[in-house]
């Protein structure tokens, strides 16, 4: 296990990485990086001196060097809105995120399962059809107008949950989860369905079958975790994509987390926050591919094997 | 009736695991692969996917000839006319109402269908052609191409798209050919995944080491070989991500940092309209909906295509709809 | 789960363990609902082994899956009657079959390496009819999988039990399978080609395993296979079927010996045994007709030397002489007597 753990700790620093190198030559391809750090209005003074306080006069190479210490030492410089330090902006934004996306991942791979196995166990059936168009229909459904289509029925015209904001009870949860689930949800549904039907008609299906287990055993005991490892590739994929949704939903409904400290960051022009937020997803994404090697790991014996110690 | 063996139809090659299973096991049916005319049947068999094949051909045409119909009046603003709900009582431009602009919300659903469409056609063309050519020879060849290959494609994998597509636009500025390129770079790995499997799987395959020992040139085998049965997958794929690039075009027109006024998106008309949400509900319900209708299609013919170019399953779409409710669990090659 | 007192007591000692008669079997294929079973009937007793011989796709297979309820939804039992202890099984509830599955009637499949869970211990996989049937522990049921284990000959086998499939042979993975199937003494084991996909020395021992099990546990055995040689060393008796139909069928010896249908002595004319050096080894002609063509008068007569007009316009009924055989074919006494 622990060879295994290495192995892909290290594969999966790589694109961590890149990450951290490819936001430094981002910023410095546009020419002077100072353009992205202040505002338009500023004078030739202002980024002179700008220049010379974070470096930017230095040669290249020295310049990386500042910026991978820094980037270790979690220092990105301070928001030019507010004058906070740009990595305690982030880490205050990240719980919120973290939250809505946990939840999210959680109730669509608990409810992917279940429908998915349901279509699965009699494949072409009312329900298998039902199921797969919903699904269908929730992976292709843009979340934002999803996101808009909620307020305007639950919350304009029904009034029975709040349009926005984090104040209040359960309820504030209910749009921003339900927007950002659906694709996972849908995607999911279609996947653990795709590879429950394949588990469900292997011979030791059959086997199983002989033995006089009753179709929970047979589902659960042994198809599932034998369907499990595309369910959590594209269960890994999907979490990495919740970013692109917590953009979405919290601009929507006014949720402080990452997503919308990163696209104010951008309509503001706030690059040091930027960058930091953008780094700090890539370590969140780093970790979670680690995750989901563990995951496969102890589903699949012949995964834990397949790397020579 | 048409009558095609789905364990060989298609597989010319049929030296595969496969190929060893006593031929008499097989349900009886003719061995031939399908002609266009039972591609045509097939589809009809399928409800859904004859409906969504129908909107996307509409929405194609509309995308294509759609501006040479309605000319400027996606554009042309009247104020007296502002904000009208839809009916049929004023023309055939007031059928869906006016924005606040007083411009015709029909025709600017026509408009941004092209702009939309040339958005995420070519984007999805060149990441399915460059992904594809990539995935082939990483699988094929293996070994340490093919751990590269793969370690680039988790760099742009593993980081969202729409941030990708944020910060790119956020450094250079965004035009409809910077999307098309920011969106055709971060697909490029989902093809390429794809494609380096099955050229991974099919490599160890007999009938390629047959053409390996015949000296045949890689490029060739996997062009002749490799290729044609990698191809439908990999189209179903690109129909499937379709979907994938139009929603996330629609997701950065919508935040603002897509395409740009005076060119509409149908991503962008839902931002716009959504402040006059309460009272002009149109403006942001009908441009979702169009989105929604053509991504549907796109993925319910998605679905459709993997039975249909999977030779294990495609036996499913020949069967008569009634009895394929009760039967058609199990692809016929697993009975013994 | 269910314990032991639900299941039906064990036969007299005289009566069939289990009993198939008219036994039919539709399959829906895209070419239309054809017949793959047709009116299959035949018996055996405890510590008996009865042979169902034939080539691929001559049904076999999909009468042991129906006789053990594993068939694929695209195929259907549309007649006939299985029964096992006096009671048809076709007539049960999922629930009443799935009691017999493992205690009464159990199955060996040809291809080890799927037919194992890839992502269980194959302890736990031997030891699971005990917790379906038995209600017992999973330390108990470790203990008796390891007890199996050391049975079907897996060396090693308390380390053994924690190993994966894939992490043993095709002989062992084959034992393992064996292992399972008798794990509860079933009246009835069906060995579906159990030896195809070994090596010849390992088929051997697995043929030898299955018969001292048999033996030990007084099971009746159905084997299915295309082995003449097999049928004529391990049993007891010989069902022949080819297209869907039983031609031929009797004790083994006699069958051997003097078959009295066409079809029978075809196949055992293409022994190699039998040949003549210098001539080419005989076989017989032509190949078996599809499901959706099989002709109306005997199905036998695109390949048969004797063919005549009746064998075209009537098919022959099995039809019983007094020695326990009998024989789909109008000219059978004329071949007993050629």
């Amino acid at each position: 296990m622990f060879p295994f753990l290495r192995k892909r700790m290290i594969s999966s620093a790589i694109p961590l990485f890149c990450v951290v190198l490819g936001v430094f030559f981002l910023a410095r391809m546009t020419g002077n990086p100072v353009d992205l750090y202040l505002p338009l209005s500023a004078t030739a003074e202002q980024r002179a001196e700008f220049s010379a306080a974070q470096g930017f006069d230095l040669s290249i190479p020295a310049q990386l060097w500042n910026y991978l210490v820094d980037a270790a030492h979690l220092d990105f410089g301070t928001s030019l809105r507010t004058g906070q330090p740009a990595t305690e902006m982030v880490l205050d934004a990240f719980p919120v995120t973290l939250q809505l996306a946990g939840m999210t991942m959680l109730l669509a791979i608990t409810g992917a399962v279940v429908v998915g196995s349901l279509a699965a166990y009699r494949p072409n059936s009312p329900v298998d059809r039902i199921a797969s168009l919903l699904s269908m229909t929730a992976a292709s459904i843009p979340d934002f107008w999803f996101a808009i289509m909620g307020v305007l029925v639950f919350g304009v015209s029904l009034g029975w949950l709040p349009t926005s904001g984090t104040l209040g009870g359960p309820e504030i949860w209910v749009l921003p989860i339900a927007t950002l689930l659906i694709r996972p949800f849908g995607v999911l549904v279609q996947v653990v369905r795709g590879s429950m039907v394949t588990a469900l008609s292997a011979p030791y299906v059959k086997i199983a079958r002989s033995k006089g287990a009753t179709p929970q055993r047979v589902i659960f005991g042994h198809a599932l975790r034998n369907a499990v490892t595309p369910v959590l590739t594209v269960a890994g994929d999907l979490a990495v994509g919740l970013v692109n949704g917590a953009v979405i939903v919290e601009t929507i409904f006014g949720w402080p987390g990452i997503g919308k400290l990163m696209i104010d960051s951008i309509l503001q022009r706030d690059f040091a926050v930027l960058q930091a937020a953008v780094l700090l997803t890539a370590v969140t994404i780093f970790a979670l591919n680690i995750l989901v090697d563990v995951c496969h790991a102890l589903a699949d014996p012949r995964v834990r094997q397949a790397v020579p110690a | 009736m048409s009558r095609e063996d789905p364990t060989t139809a298609d597989d010319t090659d049929d030296t595969g695991p496969g190929a060893d299973r006593p031929t008499a096991d097989r349900p009886p049916a003719a061995r031939a692969t399908p002609h266009r005319a039972s591609w045509w049947r097939m589809l009809g068999r399928d409800r859904a996917a004859s409906v969504a094949a129908v909107v996307l051909t509409l929405v194609t045409l509309v995308a294509l000839f759609g501006r040479l119909v309605i000319g400027d009046r996606a554009q042309r603003q009247d104020l007296d006319a502002s904000l009208r709900p839809p009916s049929v009582g004023d023309g055939v431009y007031g059928l869906l109402g006016t924005d606040v602009l007083g411009r015709s919300v029909l025709a600017r659903l026509v408009d941004a269908a092209a702009t939309t469409l040339s958005v995420a056609v070519p984007a999805v063309l060149c990441s399915l052609v460059i992904g594809a050519a990539l995935g082939l020879w990483a699988g094929y060849h293996g070994g340490r191409r093919e751990s590269v290959a793969l370690r680039v494609a988790d760099v742009i994998l593993s980081f969202p798209s729409l941030l990708i597509a944020v910060v790119v636009l956020y450094v250079f500025s965004p035009s409809a050919l910077n999307i098309v390129l920011i969106l055709a770079v971060a697909r490029i790995p989902v093809y390429l995944r794809t494609a380096r499997a099955e050229a991974a799987e099919l490599r160890s395959r007999l009938f390629v080491d047959a053409a390996r020992t015949f000296g045949t040139p890689s490029r060739d085998i996997i062009r002749r070989h490799i290729l044609p049965i990698a191809l439908p997958t990999l189209l179903t794929v690109a129909t499937l991500d379709f979907c994938f690039v139009m929603l996330t075009e629609s997701s950065l027109s919508f935040l603002g940092i897509g395409i740009q006024p005076p060119d509409v998106s149908w991503g962008l008309m839902v931002a716009q309209g959504r402040q006059y949400l309460q009272s002009a509900w149109w403006i942001t319900v009908l441009p979702g909906l169009a989105i929604v209708f053509t991504t549907v299609s796109a993925t319910v013919l998605a679905a459709w295509a993997r039975i249909a170019t999977d030779p294990a399953q495609r036996w499913r779409l020949t069967l008569p709809t009634k009895r394929r409710g009760a039967s058609a669990a199990v692809p016929p090659e697993l009975i013994p | 789960m269910t314990t032991n007192t639900a299941v039906p007591s064990p036969p007299a000692a005289d009566a069939p363990a289990l009993d198939v008669e008219g036994l039919c079997v539709d399959l829906s294929t895209p070419a239309g609902r054809v017949r793959a079973v047709d009116g299959v009937s035949f018996s055996v007793r405890r510590g008996r082994t009865l042979a169902l011989l034939g080539e691929s796709g001559c049904g076999k297979s999909m009468t042991a899956l129906s006789v053990v309820g594993l068939l694929d939804p695209a195929a259907d039992v549309t007649g006939g009657a299985v029964r096992v202890r006096g009671d048809d099984t076709l007539k049960m509830s999922p629930a009443q079959r799935r009691r017999l599955a493992g205690p009464v009637l159990s199955i060996v499949f040809q291809d080890a390496l799927t037919a194992l869970n890839p992502v269980q211990p194959v302890g736990r996989q031997i030891g699971e009819p005990f917790r379906i049937h038995r209600g017992l522990s999973r330390r108990q049921a470790h203990e008796k999988a390891i007890e199996l284990m050391t049975r079907v000959g897996i060396p090693e086998p308390r380390q053994r039990a924690r190993s994966y499939p894939h992490q043993f042979s095709g002989g062992m993975r084959q034992r393992l399978l064996i292992a399972m199937a008798v794990a509860l003494d079933p009246d009835v084991l069906i060995a579906d080609e159990p030896t195809t996909a070994l090596d010849v020395t390992v088929q051997a021992q697995i043929m030898r395993l299955l018969r001292d099990l048999q033996d030990e546990r007084e099971m009746a055995l159905v084997l299915i296979t295309h082995d003449l040689a097999v049928v004529a060393q391990r049993a007891d008796d010989v069902v022949v079927m080819y297209a869907g139909t039983v031609v031929e069928n009797g004790p083994v010896r006699d069958v051997f010996a003097d078959p009295r249908h066409p079809y029978t002595r075809g196949l055992l004319d293409s022994v190699p045994e039998h040949a003549v050096r210098g001539r080419p080894l005989p076989a017989v002609p032509g190949s078996p007709p599809e499901l959706s063509a099989v002709p109306t008068g005997c199905v036998f007569q695109d390949r048969c030397p004797l063919v005549r007009e009746r064998c075209v316009q009537e098919r022959p009924t099995l039809r019983t002489s007094g020695d326990g055989r009998s024989a789909a074919c109008h000219f059978s006494e004329e071949l007993a007597r050629a």
